[in-house]
């Protein structure tokens, strides 16, 4: 199928799905594992790199100061020569120009910040979504998003992960719709559409219909860098959190073993 | 002069004359005896009786730690967001304190349910103790206000919302509501004003009765004794000095073993604390890691898990007259109705242990429907289907949420013919293991 013939199905699909009255809710999202690990600082300082490349250009990280990235092993003169774009203060905030209003007036919606987005999205979400863009000629920006329809934020990594287009399946039951998507490896969602006999399933996925710097491999391994990036900037503190946590129920073991011995040997008369 | 008449202190340690100084000016002795040294508890307590002073140590957990947190905080609109993840950044070890304390309020809210539980179990609010039972109702309503207080402050979005929700609530009172809802938020809808004096209401106003509430509820318990799992009063049989026989002096005796209690509580505590601070979502919830917005409404907005019992009645309770007033008195009786308590258990026994079968039951059902009717309220009510045709295709969850709303009440309104109803196990004289 050539691009504009898939575009102009998933135009068709789109606008034939906004007409059919019973969209469900949620449909059945199954998002990817992101497997991220932020005790990894050579992930970290890349998913850092990726971050201010690529996001910190419309979405603000105002709650982060850039000098905390000193704890992925990163120097103040490290982080002033390769990551400091919006400001020139080490100690300063990861904050940018565009005021919300801008952002309304530009976008529809301001970019959220994001300093804490991974904590209420959560891994997975954020490493589905991002590879989850696809073309999609009746959205203003051009691209639609498997996980977040009608997204206002245009596919910012286009030119790594290349351009998807959407495919989209009809089953005329749940079951053989699970089935395929079981079957097939890529990330892909399940919707309802239609009433009574005319009711279908479609299973929507996504390929590759012009390739970008990177293999699909490789945009996956970026992308995973950027969410383990985003995950620690959550909550700076989460490594230092365990640790400390391990040495204190450690004391805490032994004030137990004290305070029962104590407790043993003052009851040992109470019977 | 009475403090002439005082013996001076001849203790082991090396303030005994610092010690007599104080006592001839202040009852530092009599405190000490009438509430530690010389406090006769039972000595069969089990391990349900660790809450108490468990709770206790949270709430001087809470209060110290809420004083630091007070100390970075800013109770503004435009700021409460961001000094909140400043204390988790750049406060050192504030990241430690605001989780104590975020941890502190469910752990404070699990015991608290557990210690209630305890009364019930071993009929702990039977005469003479209705007024410590009273007492403390009110400290539990003290902690949901405190608590509802507190959640607005992080200023994110299930704060919002659900301090919307709530004074909602006040608004659906007849006639008053609609000014009453206006009064307590200051403003036509939740906002920096309503921020501001929730601020207020939670750093000072509340924890000011609370802490007058739970003097109160020591007080009354040291005045009448303490239950114990028999259920039987220890002061019916006293020695040649007059001290109970099966009572022990509450130090060392329990602050020992309330001291061993503390230390796995802290374990269990720290381990969520330092593990799973947001506990899958139900300690912080993660919608709420997105800064208010008036102009969003979350798709599902639920309480943090200690009101979903109350909540999932407020929901369950179909709206009458156009109004979701009904809704809200049933809730608002839930909680009213622990008060009446001590009258209508009519039982001849007052602990589990000697009561009937039908008791027991009675006891089960509530239970389960409480623990049923929390977890249905964490989730949308379409979260368990829908019937088929026969029942109109009602939502599953909202018939289940009413049922066990009907369990709730059954269990206090039957009592006073059912906990009457034997056959009661004979009481033992002296207290058992």
């Amino acid at each position: 199928m050539n691009p504009v013939k898939s575009v102009r199905l998933a135009l068709a699909l789109l606008v034939l799905s906004f007409a059919a009255a019973s969209w469900a809710a949620g449909g059945s999202v199954r998002l990817d594992r992101a497997q991220i690990d932020v005790g990894d600082p050579v992930s970290l300082q890349a998913g850092a790199r990726s971050f201010v490349n690529y996001c910190l250009g419309c979405h603000g990280a105002s709650l982060m100061r850039y000098n905390r990235l000193r704890d992925l092993g990163l120097s103040d003169s490290q982080i002033r020569d390769n990551l400091l774009f919006t400001s020139d203060k080490v100690g300063d905030l990861m904050a940018i120009g565009m005021t919300r209003q801008d952002g309304k007036a530009w976008f529809g919606v301001a970019p959220p910040d994001l300093s804490v987005i991974a904590r209420s999205r959560g891994a997975d979400w954020l490493y589905t979504y991002l590879r989850a863009f696809y073309r999609d000629a009746s959205s203003p920006t051009g691209w639609n998003n498997l996980v977040f329809d009608r997204v206002a934020m245009p596919h910012v990594l286009w030119h790594l992960s290349g351009q998807a287009v959407l495919e989209v399946r009809e089953f005329r039951s749940e079951g053989e719709a699970r089935a395929a998507q079981l079957q097939s490896k890529a990330f892909s969602t399940i919707a309802e559409q239609g009433e009574g006999a005319h009711k279908r399933f479609l299973l929507r996925s996504m390929r590759v219909d012009v390739p970008g710097s990177l293999s699909p491999a490789k945009y996956d391994e970026t992308v995973r860098d950027l969410v383990n990036y985003m995950v620690w900037m959550a909550e700076p503190a989460q490594q230092s959190r365990v640790k400390i946590g391990i040495a204190v129920i450690l004391f805490l073991v032994v004030l137990l073993v004290l305070t029962w011995l104590l407790y043993r040997q003052y009851w040992k008369d109470i019977h | 002069m009475a403090a002439t008449q005082k013996q001076p202190i001849t203790g082991a340690g090396p303030f005994n004359g610092l010690l007599t100084w104080i006592d001839q000016r202040f009852p530092l002795m009599a405190l000490w005896r009438e509430h530690l040294a010389e406090y006769y508890a039972p000595k069969n307590f089990n391990f349900w009786y660790y809450f108490g002073s468990l709770s206790l140590f949270v709430l001087v957990l809470q209060i110290a730690t809420g004083i630091v947190l007070t100390m970075h905080y800013k109770p503004d609109a435009n700021f409460a967001f961001a000094s909140v993840e400043y204390i988790m950044r750049d406060v050192p070890l504030g990241w430690l304190i605001r989780y104590m304390h975020s941890t502190g309020a469910s752990a404070f809210f699990i015991l608290v349910y557990l210690h209630m539980f305890r009364a019930l179990l071993y009929g702990s609010y039977r005469r003479p103790r209705e007024l410590l039972w009273i007492f403390g109702v009110f400290v539990y309503l003290c902690m949901m206000a405190e608590a509802f207080f507190g959640y607005l402050l992080p200023w994110g979005q299930m704060s919002f919302w659900g301090a919307q929700v709530i004074v909602n609530l006040f608004d659906a009172i007849p006639i008053i509501g609609p000014d009453l809802a206006i009064w307590i938020r200051g403003d036509y809808v939740v906002s920096d004003a309503t921020l501001n004096r929730f601020f207020a209401f939670h750093v000072i106003a509340v924890p000011l009765v609370l802490l007058g509430l739970v003097v109160a509820h020591i007080m009354a318990l040291h005045e009448v004794g303490s239950n114990n799992p028999d259920g039987i009063e220890i002061k019916k049989n006293l020695d040649a000095n007059g001290r109970p026989l099966d009572g022990i002096p509450f130090h060392p005796y329990y602050t020992v073993k309330d001291a061993y209690g503390v230390a796995v509580f802290l374990i269990v505590f720290c381990a969520v604390m330092f593990f799973a601070p947001e506990m899958g979502g139900y300690f912080l919830e993660y919608n709420n890691f997105i800064p208010a917005d008036p102009l969003k409404t979350p798709e599902h907005i639920a309480p943090v898990w200690y009101f979903t019992p109350y909540y999932s009645m407020l929901r369950a309770v179909p709206p009458m007259f156009n109004s979701q007033f009904p809704g809200v008195l049933v809730m608002g009786l839930a909680v009213v109705i622990l008060f009446f308590l001590p009258w209508i258990d009519r039982s001849a026994v007052r602990s589990i242990r000697y009561k009937g079968p039908h008791y027991r039951w009675w006891l089960a059902a509530f239970v389960v429907a409480f623990l049923v009717l929390g977890y249905l309220g964490t989730v949308p009510t379409n979260h368990w289907g829908q019937f088929g045709g026969w029942l109109g295709g009602a939502e599953r969850a909202t018939v289940a949420a009413r049922l066990f709303t009907v369990v709730y009440f059954l269990f206090f309104l039957l009592m006073p013919w059912y906990s009457k109803i034997g056959p009661n196990k004979p009481e033992p004289d002296r207290v058992t293991g």
